[in-house]
This record gives structure tokens, C-alpha cells and sequence, in this order.
């Protein structure tokens, strides 16, 4: 790797003038230092079959606000690391990042173990984070930026969904989850929602498997034979990374079927789907604030964008690699109004920033440091895709606080 | 006399068609304008008993149907665009596929199962029983009764019959309703407790009756309970079989911790694949792709194991914390050399149609048949293992030297040789394993991790140097596993596994099936 010499003041000022003086051609980056975009995402290890897509976002990112002419006149370049699936080192990693390479802004982490790994870091050192994930709340850090979905954002309108008539009125919900913070923290939030809503933990069953798991027969008989009491019952899955794809095979050897027993997942998105046989799983649902089959401009663009780079016409969108798009987005407004990438005047700057997200909604960053996204329920086609059955008719904002958690309901700001 | 009541009934002919057409538009109306305006026209279409209704829902369930803005309805086949009610062929612009979500299957189910129910086609009139069940209405009765004197296949009978007294509990008169209670009580379907305790809540004057039926059913239920988590249990010490056997060779009979051996078993999944991918092209050949990558498998890993063994291993017998760092080092090559190859991402092995689906085992208990598949299987791989261990020249070869090599060597046997085919032997019956974990793992790079902790766990829980003890030892552990699960979960279940065999490894350090004698101190 070239060690780059630093840049000294008189030489940036010059780089400067060059711009300045001829503003007719395209703007050449040489003289100024580049803005340094850091990447913390897994590229091995089980967390690669979700994580990997994202890196390619932020570089197709990189790669397009270049060619648009940078930011601020400044080229940009992304710093790749890969904290391979460990948690610890995540903050190694991210540590590496702000103190060594000094970038300016990193794109980064899917679980929400990794998430807490660097949180402390990126306090320390003054980071900025945004982070693509949908996830459990109850967290705010003035250096983290969330653009996935609140539990307000995506579980709690699943399962009222599930609850109305057109979700099959369930009476009953089995809450299965992979072993660790998201699945558990979410399943306390909507375990005192449903008990709210009249709902008796009598009528709540709550499994937990650790990751990759395979062997779902035990599991989905004990499913069978607890909607077997009378009461109309369905599957919420929190259930993470690729033991999703056993779980769906077994759901669809054991015959059950969207119509009596129908399923909604959190974490099952369109590239966790390429994996699988979906025709069993026709009807079983999903829960996103963007499917690849949203109809909108922005959407339009978005795929044509994500195919033509990565040079593949059937690669898919998901959720996350929008909310990372849409965080890139946000990000590049807030330094251009700032004039800065220096973390204080981009975070006051970020706060109001609105983009037209490909979800078809304007998304608006808000004080909380999340976005108001509008929730959207897919059903499972044949093809891998989803057919969205019901959505929000506006972007709601998040609430990260979550009011069915006692302890810390008092801490929502407004 | 005559000529009026021609006249009145060349008339009536007329007027029928258009009359029922008009009906059938009826109850078409707002069909694809929105979800709960397709279910409620789908409900109209099958009270109607229209047979124009019938090719029409069967399209809307398989997407087929479309709809124009002016309101037609489309049905798109095969050979091209038709009118849904008239038959006439015309040009598909403009029109989208009516979209379905579960309340409108909901209602197709039930309307296609009313109109199916005297189909001439068999598996049409089980669905249609099956649906009529799950539908459930007391304006089916007539028509069930019907269909159920007219049946003769025992299978659907039994459905129909069952469909029926579900029904019967919709009825509004008491009697029906215990009819309907007594016939689902004499059953032993979880569908009927399931039917029976929905029916309880909004019916307590019968409470009593109700409960005794549940109660019989439970009853004739408990023994099914106890076969189906037994059957899971097999099928888990099924895998682990597979799994274990491989290492049972290398460690088992060699005493080579081969560290790399969940890696073999990743290998010979990732073989399934390509001859998959590579039979895609012969559509004779396809349904025959994991059969064929069974011995392709085999040859694969064998033959790394046959190259690690010459190029690595050979140099580090008798230095087991070596041969470990070793085989974890090239473990984790080979994982890293695939995700090269391969991508990160998990790659889709297609079960064939055969291996898909629940059977029904008699006494009704449901097996998944990709896990009877794989129960059958492993028991073949035993046999075969033993069989070349016992039978053949080469596994007596094999025993000379691993219970005495200088023995062995001085009657000439190549142990050196010998060695390297039994190390390509076990590494190779991990590739086959790995064909048969395809079917039910993720084939991604890290498939073999999952199981070497469990593999050596079976190993030295059966007795090292036992394939008798690896037997025991995997279907041991997977019923208790299974057994367990219910009540502990499936973390907590395989934590208590793991205490019981330390413990239980506390008190016979060799294992179920100690080996005794002169091969024990080789």
C-alpha cells in the first residue's frame, strides 16, 4: 500500500485554485486530499452471505459520487477492512479505522452484537457510523447515524398485521428467534405488545436456536402442534443469517402452508430468498420498509444502478443495501451543506436532511439520529420476489425507545 | 297448441345463457379491484356452482388470471390470451395479474375445494376434501354427503367424512352438532382437536362432550407423539452418523485427529453442486444428479484426503498436537480456497421431487421424506463401511497395520500404502456424507464447521475404534437430543448433551464400546 504524503496547506490551497480556475472542465481531484469512506462490513465467515452486498453498495456509492464530481470538489475513497464475523474484532477494526486510516465517515455492521462491539469506539474517538440495519432499539449514540427500521418501523406493524382481517386474525404467535440481543430484545417488546392487545402469554410460544442452525424438525412440529389448540396462530422469525434456509425447507416439508399457519419474517430479505425453493413458501410474509418490487422512480434507478455495477442483470435489492444507499445519500447532503466532513457539523447538518428513497417515500433524518420510513408487508412469490399486500400510507418516524419497555420508555425524546 | 310452447321454450333457451351470464358477472364484480373484493367474489363464485367458474379460479390461483382496466378478465394459457367467460382468444395489453394475498387463498381454498369435490380426478377430489375441511361451512354438508356416498377411495372417504363432521358443527341445530362432535372424537387427527377446541369457545353448552372427544383424541395421539420424536431423534443420529463415520476411519481406526474432516464433508457438498450444475444441460440426466454425486463425491474428497495424507500427514504420526494445528491449518485453506472459488454466498442445491413432502407412515404418523431418505442412507453407508473393513482385502490390510505395523509390514503388506487409502477411505465417506447433508444444510463454505465438534463428540462417546459404538453413539445422542429439545430447547438441549457425555466420558474414558485386548494398547 502507498503511504500517502500528507497535504500541506499551501498545496490544498493551490489544488483550490486549479478548481476554481477552470470551472468548465471536470473537476480533477489530484491536488486535494481525498475523503475517506470506511467500510466495516464481514467479507467472511456467516455474516458474509448478508454482508458482503453492502460493501458492494458503499463502493458502487463511492464509485458514482466520484463520477458525479465528488463532494466539496474532493475525490472520494473507500477504505475496505473485513472484521470477518467476530465480533471483537469489529472494534479492532473500526478502531483501525478512525485512528489509523482517519476516515472521515464509515458505512457499516449488520448484527447487533457487532453494533455494540463499536459503539464504545466511535464514542471515543469522535466516529461517525451509519448503520444499515433494521434492529431492536433502545439505543442512541450521537455517533451513530441508524437508517434500518425501529421495532415501531417493522415488528410491531408485522404482527398487527398479522392480527387483522387480512393477516388471518391470529390469536396465537409463536415468537422464534436466533440466540442473541436483536431476537430476544425484540421478542420482549412484542411480547408486552401482545399482552397490551389482549393477548395471554398462555397464547405466546417463544423458541430461540443458535446461529446456523439446521435441524428445524423438532421446532416446526412443536409450532404444528401449538396451532393445533383452536386458535388461529402464525410464526413471527426473528431468525438471522442462512439457518433461515433450513427453516423455510422443513415449514414446506412438513406442509404447512401460508394460508393456515402464515409466517412473518424480519430478517428474510430478497438475496436470503436466492438460496432457496420459494414456491413452498408462496404467501409466507415478510416485514421491510423497501422490497425490490417497489414501483417508483428512484427504485427503477436504483436497480439499474446496483445491476450495471456489480455487471449482473439478476443480482437482487434488499432492504439494507437501501438503507445504506439512502444513509450514503443523506451523509453526502449533510458535508455538502456543512462545507465540512469534520463529524460536528455533518452530525447538526444530517438532522432535516430529506432523500427520495427508492422505497417511494422521502425519508427525513430526524434529532433521534433515526429515519422516517414508511413499514411495507410482502408475501413470498414463486420467483423470490415479494408482493407487497399492505404498507403504510407515509414514512413514520422511529421510535428507538421503545414504550413497551418500562425501564427505558421515560428516555424518548419527542 | 305446439307452436306457442316451442316458441316459449326456444325462449327460455335464450334467455338461460343470459340469464346465467349475467349471474356469473354478478358475482365477478370487483374481482382484482382489491383483496377483500376478490375474496368476497370468490366466495359468490364457488356458491354459484357455475362450471365457467371453475377454469377461472384455478387460473386466479395459479396467477394466471389477468384483468384489464375496463374490468375483462383474462386467462392466460399455454397457447395464449383467452376472455375468462367467454373462451374468445384476444391480445393480453393492458392487463395485470390479479394479486393474491392469504385471505383471498383463504377463500379460494375453499371455493375450489367446493367446486372440485366431484371432480373425476382423484387428487383433485382429496384437495378438494382437505379444503372443504379447513373451510368448513354448514352449506357444504348437502354437497359432502353427496360426494361421500359417491366416493370410493378409502384415502378421500376418510377426508370427506371428516370434512363433514367439521361441517356439521357449523350446522344450527344441536343434534347435528353432537353428530359432528362424536364423529371428529372417534378420529385421531390433530386437525379435528384443533377443529373441536376452536368449536369449544362459542359452544359451552356442550362443553362436556366436547372435552371427552379431545380427550380421546389426545389419547390415541400420546403413542403417534412418542413415534414422530423418536423418528426425529433417528434422523438426527442419522446425520451425525454420517457425520461421525468418516472420522470413525481416520481417528477411530487410524488415531489421526484430522481436524480438517467437517471440511471434507463441505467439499463433498460443494461436489454435489457442480455435478448438479453440470447435469443441467441433460434434462435425461437430472433426476439422477445426486445419485451420480454420490461416487463423484466419494472420488473428490478421497482423493484430497489420499494427497493430504502422502504430502502432510505421513511426516507428523505420532505427534497428535502437530497432526491437530496441521489439519485445522489446511481446514481452514481449503474453506477459505472455496470461498474463493465459490463466493461467500450459500449455493442452492435443488432436491429432487422424490425427497420433497411428508409420507404418511401407517398409524398416521408424518415423516419428512428427505430425512427418511437420509436415515436409509446413512445405515447403506455403515454397511458398506463395515463390509470393506470385515470383508475385503484391503480392510484386512488395514487392521493388520493399525493394530501392529511392524507385524503387518514384515508380512509384506505396504503400510505406507496402506495407510494412505484408509486416510482416502474415511475422507471419502465424508465427501458422501456431504452429499447428503446438501439436502438438508446450507452448502455455504462454512457447512463443515458445524459438525466436527459433533463428529468427534460421537466418536469418542461410541468408543474410538468401534463403528458399533459410532452407531449407538450417534442415534444415542440424537434421540436424547430430540427427547430433550421440547422441554430445554434447542440451546439448552444440546448443553445438557454436551454435560451428559463429559460426565459419562468421566467415568468410561473409552467410550461406550471400549476396545479390549491387544488392538486397545496399539
Amino acid at each position: 500500500m502507498i503511504h500517502r504524503m500528507p497535504i500541506t496547506r499551501r498545496a490544498a490551497l493551490a489544488g483550490l485554485g486549479s478548481v476554481l480556475a477552470a470551472p468548465a472542465i471536470r473537476p480533477s481531484f489530484a491536488q486535494s486530499a481525498p475523503i475517506k469512506v470506511g467500510v466495516l462490513h464481514s467479507l467472511s465467515g456467516t455474516m458474509a452471505i448478508s454482508e458482503t452486498a453492502l460493501r458492494d453498495t458503499v463502493l458502487m456509492m463511492v464509485e458514482a459520487q466520484n463520477a458525479a464530481g465528488g463532494i466539496l470538489g474532493r475525490r472520494l475513497e473507500a477504505v475496505v477492512v473485513d472484521p470477518a464475523s467476530n465480533w471483537p474484532l469489529f472494534a479492532e477494526k473500526a478502531r483501525e479505522l478512525l485512528a489509523v486510516s482517519k476516515v472521515d465517515v464509515t458505512f457499516g455492521c449488520w448484527t447487533s452484537v457487532s453494533r455494540k462491539s463499536v459503539l464504545p469506539v466511535f464514542e471515543e474517538l469522535n466516529g461517525l457510523l451509519f448503520y444499515p440495519v433494521q434492529y431492536e432499539g433502545e439505543e442512541e449514540s450521537k455517533n451513530i447515524f441508524y437508517t434500518g427500521a425501529a421495532p415501531n418501523q417493522q415488528a410491531i406493524p408485522a404482527v398487527e398485521y398479522l392480527m387483522s382481517a387480512d393477516g388471518g386474525e391470529a390469536k396465537r404467535i409463536a415468537l422464534l428467534g436466533t440466540d442473541y440481543v436483536y431476537p430476544r430484545t425484540t421478542n420482549r417488546i412484542l411480547r408486552a405488545f401482545l399482552n397490551s392487545k389482549g393477548i395471554s402469554d398462555a397464547d405466546i410460544m417463544e423458541e430461540y436456536t443458535p446461529f446456523g442452525h439446521s435441524d428445524w424438525q423438532g421446532i416446526v412440529s412443536r409450532v404444528k402442534r401449538f396451532a393445533g389448540e383452536g386458535k388461529r396462530t402464525a410464526i413471527v422469525s426473528t431468525i438471522n443469517g442462512d439457518a433461515n434456509v433450513p427453516f423455510y425447507r422443513e415449514l414446506g416439508n412438513q406442509g404447512i402452508k401460508a394460508e393456515d399457519i402464515p409466517s412473518v419474517a424480519f430478517s428474510v430479505g430478497e438475496e436470503e430468498l436466492a438460496g432457496i425453493d420459494t414456491r413452498p413458501l408462496v404467501g409466507h410474509l415478510a416485514a421491510w420498509n423497501y422490497f425490490m418490487s417497489v414501483d417508483s422512480p428512484a427504485n427503477t434507478q436504483f436497480k439499474t444502478m446496483w445491476q450495471a455495477y456489480i455487471k449482473n442483470p439478476r443480482r437482487v435489492t434488499n432492504d439494507p443495501m437501501e438503507a445504506t444507499f439512502t444513509g450514503f445519500k443523506m451523509w453526502a447532503q449533510a458535508v455538502a451543506k456543512a462545507g465540512t466532513t469534520a463529524v460536528d457539523p455533518v452530525r447538526t447538518a444530517i438532522i432535516g436532511q430529506k432523500v427520495d428513497a427508492p422505497c417511494g417515500y422521502t425519508e427525513e433524518m430526524h434529532a433521534n439520529h433515526h429515519l422516517s420510513k414508511p413499514v411495507m408487508i410482502g408475501e413470498i412469490q414463486a420467483d423470490g420476489q415479494f408482493n407487497i399486500v399492505w404498507k403504510t400510507p407515509t414514512a413514520i418516524p422511529a421510535e428507538n425507545w421503545s414504550p413497551f419497555i418500562p425501564e427505558n420508555a421515560n428516555r424518548r425524546r419527542g | 297448441m305446439k307452436h306457442p310452447l316451442l316458441a316459449f321454450l326456444l325462449l327460455l333457451a335464450l334467455a338461460l345463457p343470459a340469464r346465467a351470464q349475467d349471474a356469473i358477472s354478478a358475482a365477478l364484480e370487483g374481482l382484482g379491484t382489491g383483496f377483500n373484493q376478490t375474496a368476497e367474489a370468490v366466495d359468490r363464485l364457488g356458491a354459484s356452482g357455475d362450471p365457467r367458474a371453475l377454469p377461472l379460479l384455478r387460473a386466479l390461483n395459479n396467477g394466471r388470471l389477468l384483468r384489464r382496466a375496463d374490468g375483462t378478465l383474462l386467462i392466460r394459457a399455454e397457447a395464449g390470451v383467452t376472455e375468462a367467460l367467454t373462451g374468445t382468444p384476444t391480445e393480453v395489453a393492458e392487463a395485470t395479474a390479479v394479486r393474491l394475498n392469504n385471505r383471498v387463498r383463504v377463500a379460494l381454498r375453499g371455493a375450489l375445494g367446493r367446486l372440485q369435490l366431484l371432480s373425476p380426478d382423484q387428487a383433485e377430489r382429496q384437495a378438494a376434501a382437505e379444503a372443504v375441511f379447513r373451510s368448513r361451512s354448514a352449506d357444504n354438508v348437502p354437497l359432502l354427503e353427496t360426494a361421500l356416498a359417491r366416493e370410493t377411495v378409502p384415502a378421500i372417504r376418510a377426508r370427506m367424512a371428516l370434512a363433514l363432521a367439521a361441517s356439521r358443527l357449523m350446522a344450527s341445530n344441536a343434534a347435528d352438532k353432537l353428530l359432528g362432535v362424536t364423529a371428529l372424537g372417534a378420529t385421531a387427527s390433530p386437525e379435528a382437536r384443533a377443529v373441536l377446541l376452536e368449536f369449544r369457545g362459542a359452544n359451552p353448552d356442550i362443553a362436556g362432550q366436547i372435552d371427552e372427544a379431545v380427550a380421546a383424541i389426545d389419547q390415541r395421539l400420546a403413542l403417534r407423539r412418542a413415534a414422530e420424536t423418536l423418528f426425529q431423534g433417528l434422523s438426527l443420529g442419522s446425520v451425525l452418523l454420517l457425520a461421525a463415520l468418516g472420522l470413525a476411519v481416520t481417528f477411530g481406526v487410524m488415531g489421526v485427529i484430522n481436524m480438517a474432516h467437517g471440511e471434507f464433508v463441505m467439499l463433498g457438498a460443494y461436489t454435489t453442486f457442480i455435478v448438479q450444475e453440470a447435469l443441467r444441460d441433460i434434462p435425461a440426466l437430472q433426476p439422477w444428479s445426486l445419485p451420480l454425486a454420490v461416487p463423484a463425491a466419494f472420488l473428490v474428497t478421497a482423493a484430497c484426503g489420499a494427497a493430504m495424507e502422502r504430502g502432510l500427514i505421513r511426516h507428523l504420526y505420532g505427534r497428535p498436537l502437530e497432526t491437530l494445528l496441521m489439519t485445522f491449518g489446511v481446514g481452514m485453506m481449503i474453506q477459505q480456497a472455496v470461498r474463493l472459488v465459490f463466493g461467500a454466498q450459500n449455493r442452492e442445491i435443488i432436491s429432487p421431487a422424490w425427497m420433497q413432502g411428508t409420507l404418511m407412515l401407517p398409524g398416521d404418523i408424518a415423516v419428512t421424506q428427505n430425512r427418511l431418505w437420509i436415515l436409509a442412507f446413512s445405515l447403506i453407508v455403515l454397511g458398506l463401511t463395515v463390509a470393506a473393513i470385515r470383508f475385503t482385502r484391503f480392510g484386512l490390510e488395514m487392521r493388520a497395520v493399525t493394530q501392529k505395523r511392524a507385524i503387518a509390514a514384515s508380512m509384506g503388506i505396504r503400510t505406507g500404502r496402506v495407510d494412505a487409502l484408509t486416510f482416502a477411505f474415511g475422507s471419502g465417506i465424508a465427501g458422501i456424507a456431504g452429499v447428503a447433508l446438501s439436502q438438508i444444510d446450507n452448502v455455504s463454505p462454512n457447512l463443515g464447521t458445524g459438525y466436527i465438534i459433533d463428529s468427534f463428540l460421537v466418536v469418542v462417546f461410541g468408543g474410538v475404534g468401534s463403528l458399533a459404538g459410532t452407531l449407538v453413539g450417534a442415534f444415542g445422542l440424537g434421540i436424547i437430543n430430540k427427547m430433550l429439545e421440547p422441554w430445554a430447547g434447542a440451546v439448552l438441549a444440546k448443553v445438557f448433551v454436551l454435560v451428559a457425555v463429559m460426565l459419562f466420558i468421566q467415568r468410561k474414558p473409552r467410550g461406550l464400546f471400549a476396545q479390549k485386548g491387544r488392538a486397545a494398547e496399539a
